[in-house]
């Protein structure tokens, strides 16, 4: 059993040796996800002997040396220098073996090709935004990361407060969105198709509901979605623009248009109403009050919240603000 | 100090003084400086503080029994999971064996009347109370939720009460630094005639790998979370982005002592093992060098592999290739330890009472909590199972399974040492074997999720895991039900429990030479080492 597998290392990109255990494994569909596999593959059967030899020695021992009368005569050996060298070498060769097939994948994983499309992922609380700076688009958590099939693809990942990590089971990677840095993973999907997309590093309340979805489109099919994409950002008002920042840039993983609580108040039929702050005070809900809690949101929290929200400060231009007030007028 | 010898007879009946009857009232505990007394009220703490996490631990699976949110709002899950981990690894784990059982079961193993400093080792108990008040006091003070990682920049800017535990792990870690010094001094210098570093008890040399990493590894810890605290309420910025600071040098500082410290919790675990496993095949140890030197190593190697556990941190590619191949080197010390604890029982004469019960099932689960982290230490691989469930089954089951084990272990093999009574074999064996079912129930469903890609500290989840998740759960409540029935019949003996004699199972490291209880002086006379701490009776040399 073990001699195919060793045989097969390093396996190539897209092959998978025999004996994957597929069940303990998502689907693989990007192209390094087989290298995964198989490095995952030779660690686990290799895993599975050594476990086995060692709970059958315990068992064959347990039943073959059990007490049969008090004061048996028991064995006077107390080591053996060439099986504890033998059992200190061998696992040790294995080991280099993982090593070294762990290093070979794990190198293939992180350099992307020099050819790759480029897309700036943006982690913050709760869900992931992406931006295309060769296309011009950007893309909000729901509507998810869309990429053409059999290009390689390279992600640009940061975040604008804690930590988060983008998770992409069904391609096998996986980094941390870190405030202040930038961080890079790629891959290259196969097939078209929809793979869920997590965060893997806790940041909150809204850490289990941080999810999106990479669709991978074929790549003629991809041209099309960028052209409709662009032209409906051409002809957008500034309601729709607002809408869309409101979901891209977040506020709906908090703020609700439905009257339900999330994190923060919900902003249906809010506009133009009176709210009781936290210190007591009381404002109106107008353009000036929505500017300055994007700006500042720990100046006047609403009584009741915790004060959460990270500020948007140097995030949105003048005219991304006007949409968004424009947008929140529409919720009445 | 001269134990009053009239009352006996009336307190224990059990023929002499021992350090149990000694003295009287409230104030002979707490103000006590034996090392016994101190052993069991730590034992007595620990143990209450692991129902407490225990309970976290459950209301956790109850939530996680279904997909959806059902029990609890985020914001409460959080913080249960939080208090779980921070109460398990800071106010269990890391003190279970070494301040309960090696408090009481060190100085007897040495010979000693009791350990170097015995005041000091009072001060640990009581700055570990201390320290416990504090992380308790965040349980009515607000909660915490940052994780018993306490992750920048969501430490630095969470407005629940991070201060607060952080204040109590930065004391607990005083207790931690001087129970390990204290350790290290005492079996340096307190060993008693013939007792030279060969034939010591390998729990002792398990005991001094322990303390050299608390002692050198604690005090980054101390200063990491100083400077966490000083960052919330001074506002200078060391980990926050905001302010100037840098969340990844947090990472490298926590590890720096919380990879380390992984090893003080297994490795007094391991002396534990090499114990039971002997005395229960009555064979002397095999490699009792390899197996000594091993927990030397392992403590030595484990210093520099913390960045294992930032392989997608944004740490460079290149420090992650050798933090990855170093990891792979304390797999090679660990593997020769298990490798020798079953060849020990080769052609010996195995009594499959509670104790090596608890002995197999270590020796079972931790080899599948040391087989999967292979999986974890290849990076490829950790890209993947980093930061899921496959993490937390790992984790699981070295250290609850591990640690715990061996803890339970030895409080059972020490039990008629410490109480004086034995407690009853039959339910102890039941207890064994639904331990290790719920166990292994609980905890290997969660590899396979995890594998399958289900992020660790999720309060709601995808479908497609709620099958592995509520078999999680099932085996959480069977595990409760048997670590309830130990407690139960451990009290009932200290009830009703027959009389310990000296030496219930025949060993010949010299706490056995004590009374059981142990007098306060622990021993009547001086007592001379003569031989092999495994050298059982029942070998057969003969057959050399």
């Amino acid at each position: 059993m073990l001699l195919p597998l060793l045989a097969g290392f390093p396996a190539q990109a897209g092959d998978a040796i025999p004996f994957t255990p597929k069940w303990w494994l998502p689907e693989a569909a990007s192209t390094f996800a087989h290298e995964v596999d198989n490095t995952f593959a030779v660690v686990y059967w290799l895993d599975v002997i050594f476990f086995a030899m060692i709970i059958a020695a315990m068992v064959l021992f347990t039943v073959k040396y059990r007490r049969r009368k008090e004061g048996q005569r028991t064995s006077p050996v107390k080591g053996n220098h060439a099986l504890e060298f033998a059992w200190s070498f061998i696992p040790g060769v294995f080991l280099l073996v993982f090593f070294v097939m762990g290093f070979r994948t794990y190198m293939d994983m992180q350099v992307a090709p020099v050819d790759s499309m480029n897309i700036r992922v943006t982690g913050q609380k709760w869900n992931w935004s992406y931006e295309y700076p060769e296309l011009g688009i950007t893309m909000s958590g729901d509507d998810g990361l869309v990429v053409p099939a059999m290009t390689p693809v390279r992600l640009t990942i940061t975040s604008v407060d804690v930590l988060h990590s983008f998770f992409v089971p069904d391609f096998r990677t996986k980094k941390d969105a870190v405030p202040n840095r930038y961080s890079t993973i790629w891959f290259e999907a196969m097939a078209p198709g929809e793979h869920p997309v997590y965060c893997a590093e806790y940041c909150g309340d809204g850490h289990s509901r941080m999810a999106s979805k990479v669709t991978v489109l074929e790549p003629a099919k991809f041209k099309e979605w960028v052209a409709s994409k662009k032209q409906a950002s051409a002809s957008m008002t500034s309601e729709e623009h607002g809408k869309q920042l409101f979901n891209s840039q977040g506020c709906a993983g908090c703020h609700s248009i439905d009257g339900t609580r999330i994190v923060g108040p919900s902003l249906k039929g809010k506009y133009g109403t009176t709210e009781q702050l936290a210190d007591g005070s009381s404002v109106t809900i107008d353009d000036n009050y929505i500017h300055e809690s994007l700006m500042s949101p720990g100046a006047k929290v609403v009584a009741g919240f915790a004060p959460q929200m990270p500020p948007y400060q140097g995030r949105l231009k003048d005219d991304e603000i006007s949409a968004l007030i424009d947008y929140i007028k529409t919720l009445n | 100090m001269s134990a009053t010898t009239g009352d006996m007879a009336e307190t224990h009946g059990s023929g002499h003084t021992s350090y149990l009857n000694a003295r009287k009232g409230i104030s002979s505990w707490l103000f006590t400086v034996d090392h016994k007394r101190i052993g069991v009220m730590y034992l007595v703490a620990i143990l209450s503080f692991f129902f407490v996490g225990g309970m976290f631990a459950l209301a956790v699976r109850l939530e996680l029994a279904t997909a959806e949110p059902d029990l609890f709002s985020a914001s409460v899950y959080n913080r249960l999971f939080t208090l779980h981990g921070a109460i398990m690894v800071f106010l269990v784990l890391v003190p279970s064996i070494p301040a309960s059982l090696g408090n009481f079961v060190l100085p007897l193993m040495l010979g000693a009347k009791d350990v170097a400093f015995p005041k000091l080792n009072l001060a640990s108990f009581h700055i570990y109370v201390l320290g416990a008040l504090f992380l308790i006091y965040t349980l009515v003070s607000g909660g915490v939720e940052t994780g018993w990682t306490f992750y920048t920049p969501y430490s630095s800017t969470t407005d629940s009460s991070v201060v607060t535990a952080l204040l109590g792990a930065f004391i607990l870690g005083f207790s931690s630094i001087l129970t390990g010094l204290n350790f290290i001094i005492t079996i340096h210098k307190m060993r008693g005639p013939g007792l030279t570093w060969r034939k010591l008890p390998l729990f002792v040399w398990a005991s001094y790998a322990t303390s050299m990493i608390q002692v050198l590894a604690t005090p980054v810890i101390a200063i990491t979370l100083f400077l966490l605290i000083f960052e919330r309420t001074v506002g200078i910025g060391i980990f926050d982005p905001a302010l100037g600071g840098d969340p990844v040098l947090f990472q490298h500082f926590f590890w720096f002592y919380s990879h380390p410290v992984v090893y003080v919790m297994i490795l007094p675990a391991f002396g534990v093992i090499s114990e039971t496993v002997t005395i229960n095949s009555r064979k002397h140890i095999f490699g009792y060098s390899a197996i000594a030197a091993s927990s030397i190593a392992i403590a030595g190697i484990g210093f520099l592999v913390w960045g294992h556990h930032m392989f997608v941190s944004g740490q460079s590619e290149l420090a992650g290739t050798i933090f990855s191949l170093i990891t792979f080197g304390v797999a090679v010390p660990t593997a020769i330890k298990v490798f020798s604890w079953v060849a020990t029982m080769y052609r010996g004469s195995i009594r499959l009472n509670a104790v090596m019960l608890y002995t197999l099932s270590f020796l079972f689960i931790f080899t599948i909590g040391g087989l999967t982290g292979l999986f974890l230490a290849t990076l490829a691989i950790d890209v993947h199972m980093h930061d899921t469930y496959f993490v937390v089954a790992h984790f699981h089951y070295v250290m609850m399974g591990g640690t715990l084990m061996g803890f339970i272990a030895g409080i059972h093999h020490w039990w008629p040492k410490m109480t004086g009574k034995m407690f009853p074999e039959i339910p102890a064996r039941i207890g064994a074997v639904i331990v290790f079912i719920g166990f292994n129930l609980t905890f290997f469903p969660q590899f396979v999720a995890g594998a399958r890609g289900m992020p660790r500290r999720y309060h709601q989840y995808a479908p497609q895991f709620q099958d592995w998740q509520f078999l999680s759960t099932v085996g959480a409540f069977v595990l409760a039900a048997g670590l309830f029935l130990t407690l139960g019949y451990l009290v009932w003996s200290l009830l009703r429990g027959e009389k310990a004699p000296k030496n219930p199972w025949g060993g010949k490291s010299l706490e056995w030479e004590a009374e059981s209880p142990p007098i306060e002086h622990n021993f009547a006379h001086q007592v001379v080492c003569k031989h092999g701490p495994y050298d059982f009776d029942e070998i057969d040399y003969s057959r050399a």
